[in-house]
């Protein structure tokens, strides 16, 4: 049995938590000390051998991104924090800001140092006043303590860390669209190559991390790398925190290593609300194909989810249960990567726009069994061949809901209507 | 309109100030955007013109930017600007039934404003609130596991002038431009008001230490 490993989440119920006292008392800033001692490089390989992968969606080699930076170019280094979170269902960072800034924060300090930046950034959505007021507060303090500034700790290392806030597109959580972002332009997506570590901010080489994977750093600095790779699976080691939400009784903020299954998530949520049955989940937000209840057992680790045909994405596990119209779910998620289509590329921007169309008439019960066509063969026309990863994420609830409730879109048209009682689904709704 | 020599100075103050926490003046853009809407309320032409002045770009260029994001607001909004997460997780919870009651009780559909300039209303996007679904935002607080019901008092509350306070946020609200003064970076000093965590974020941890469960030990 899986049993969970709180260490991001560890100090959450301390009143203070977000204070530097407060995250000192739990051994806070501890990691960043003997970061500075190490020599850089032994810091990025530290990072490879712990096999963390990013935790923004993607799960790419967190140290293996480190090392494309470019040594002893003369150029300035940039890091850049992803903490846009913006992806459907992903309810984990913003929590973890707001609880414990300096985690990430002291993950800042060491990344900066590892990949030689003197100049740091956190690019935080706009519309969580409350999480960039502690942003703001943990990076005043750090600079008070002399964790940020000149010469850290007497180290001789300097590092600026600014905090920057979005104005609300969730495309500039992509990470080329989020530099052309916090480079004062519209947030649209840069051509690849050249990859932001050779040409990233100010056209300067550049990490972009996700705010967990970055937080995860001083404990694998602190606790070593085979303490954090004897968590997870083979090829998904560590540890990360998976959101429920929706119809479980007791929906939050899960930490655990990779691998553990939703059976073993949902018996810690207290099941399944109301004891009704689940019907259909997201493993890693709305850009993540379904899966049902046939994939209760599948290991959430990057590979196994691939496997059964999802992607792990960020751990959001949206739970419906047999309440809920699939069909109104996938267009409402389709009305968003319709509404955040930044346009710059013909199949996404039209594509999105259609398949909005068609699920609306769909939803509404006044669709053809054509219109099933129709939805998969435009999906077909994005996936593969938009410019980034939003017109491919948006084909993923089209093609798997038809994959599996294909009987419930037929319904729709059957009875010229929804089957479903919006009402039963609410969070007021009688058990 | 233009602003009047004293506000200009200390929007100018402000703007420098902003322009000084980035190595290329350019990206200064969004943060001086979120300042000119604490100064207006909204992204009005004389705040976008300042901008372009600060940052030695045209009006073009400002607009080409302020119009791609849904935070710039092209007109006036409420004192309080509420939003209600209709996003498929929060719009299945309830979150669709919310807007409608309170798009009716108010009177107002998306981004519009009640005549009395108290509230105005909007559709948003998941706010990475999930697990306190329905969520409704109040200037960026949140406010979670809302009904109908307490979402209709929220908003008379806000018309008649009483104090709320935001589920997770500090103590008692503060104004739209209030806000964005925040936004555009500069602190108001309730960062250390509020819990640390909201209930839902902390069941995994409650759990864990209900059943003894830890992280293995340091290898080292
Ligand atoms: C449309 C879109 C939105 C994204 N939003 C986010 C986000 O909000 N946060 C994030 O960390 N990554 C997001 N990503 C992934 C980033 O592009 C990038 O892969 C990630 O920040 C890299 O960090 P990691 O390697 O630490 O995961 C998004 C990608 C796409 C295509
Ligand atoms: S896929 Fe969509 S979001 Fe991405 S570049 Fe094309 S239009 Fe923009
Ligand atoms: S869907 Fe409403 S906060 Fe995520």
């Amino acid at each position: 049995m899986t049993t969970l490993t709180p260490i991001l989440t560890k100090n959450w119920d301390e009143a203070d938590s977000f204070t530097r006292a407060g995250y000192e008392r739990g051994g806070g800033y501890q990691a960043v000390r003997t970061a500075l001692g190490m020599n850089p490089d032994d810091i990025i390989q530290a990072v490879k051998d712990s096999g963390l992968r990013g935790r923004g969606g993607a799960g790419f080699p967190t140290g293996m991104k480190w090392g494309f930076i470019p040594q002893g170019d003369g150029k300035p280094h940039y890091l850049v924090v992803n903490a846009d979170e913006s992806e459907p269902g992903t309810c984990k960072d913003i929590p973890l800001m707001m609880a414990n800034p300096h985690a990430l924060v002291e993950g800042v300090i060491i990344t900066s140092f590892a990949i030689r930046a003197n100049h740091a950034f956190i690019y935080v959505r706009g519309e969580v006043l409350h999480v960039i007021r502690r942003l703001q507060a943990a990076i005043a303090e750090a600079y008070e303590a002399g964790y940020l500034g000149a010469n850290i700790l007497g180290s001789g290392y300097d590092l600026e860390l600014t905090l920057h806030t979005g104005a609300g597109a969730y495309i500039c959580g992509e990470e080329t669209a989020l530099l052309d972002s916090l480079e004062g332009y519209r947030g649209q997506p840069r051509l690849k190559p050249p990859f932001p570590a050779v040409a990233g901010l100010y056209a300067a080489p550049t990490v972009i991390n996700n705010v967990e994977s970055i937080a995860s750093v001083p404990s694998i600095i602190g606790n070593g790398a085979e303490w954090f790779a004897s968590m997870g699976t083979e090829k998904s080691k560590g540890f990360g925190i998976f959101s429920l939400s929706g119809h479980v009784t007791r929906p939050g903020q899960y930490e655990a290593p990779l691998g553990i299954t939703l059976r073993e998530l949902l018996e810690m949520a207290g099941g399944m609300r109301n004891g009704k049955r689940l019907k259909f989940w997201t493993p890693g937000g709305s850009s993540t194909p379904i899966f049902t209840e046939e994939h209760l057992d599948v290991p959430l680790d990057f590979e196994s989810v691939g496997a059964a045909g999802s992607m792990l994405g960020t751990r959001a596990l949206q739970i419906f249960d047999e309440s809920t119209c699939v069909v109104r779910a996938v267009l409402r998620w389709t009305e968003f990567y319709a509404h955040e289509s930044c346009g710059k590329c013909t199949p996404c921007r039209e594509g999105t726009y259609w398949l909005k169309q068609v699920l609306a008439r769909l939803e509404k019960g006044q669709g053809t069994e054509e219109d099933l066509g129709t939805i998969t063969d435009i999906a077909d026309n994005i996936l593969g061949r938009s410019f980034c990863a939003l017109g491919d994420g948006a084909t993923s609830p089209i093609t798997s809901s038809v994959q599996y409730f294909r009987d419930e879109y037929l319904k729709h048209f059957e009875i010229g209507g929804c089957p479903f009682d919006p009402a039963a689904s609410t969070l007021w709704a009688d058990a | 309109m233009t602003y009047t020599p004293e506000v200009r100075e200390r929007l100018e103050r402000d703007a420098k100030e902003i322009i000084a926490r980035y190595p290329k003046p350019r990206s200064a853009l969004l943060p001086l955007l979120h300042l000119v809407q604490s100064e207006d309320g909204y992204v009005t032409d004389h705040g976008q013109q300042f901008c372009a002045d600060m940052l030695g770009l045209t009006k073009a260029e400002v607009t080409a930017v302020s119009t791609f994001y849904t935070m710039y607001k092209r007109r006036p909004m409420g004192e309080y600007h509420v939003g209600v997460c209709i996003n498929t997780l929060c719009a299945v919870m309830g979150g669709d039934q919310i807007y409608a009651e309170l798009s009716e009780h108010l009177g107002v559909g998306h981004d519009e404003a009640t005549s009395d300039g108290k509230v105005s209303l909007e559709r948003l996007e998941c706010n990475a609130a999930c697990d306190f679904a329905p969520v409704m935002m109040v200037n960026w607080e949140f406010f979670d596991n809302m009904t109908p019901e307490s979402a209709k008092r929220l908003v008379d509350d806000l018309r008649a002038g009483k104090e709320v306070a935001p589920t997770r946020g500090p103590s008692k609200l503060c104004t739209f431009k209030q806000a964005s003064r925040v936004l555009a970076g500069f602190p108001d000093g309730l960062a250390g008001e509020g819990a640390s965590a909201g209930e839902a974020s902390l069941e995994g941890l409650k759990l864990a230490k209900a059943r003894g469960w830890e992280a293995p030990e340091a290898s080292k």
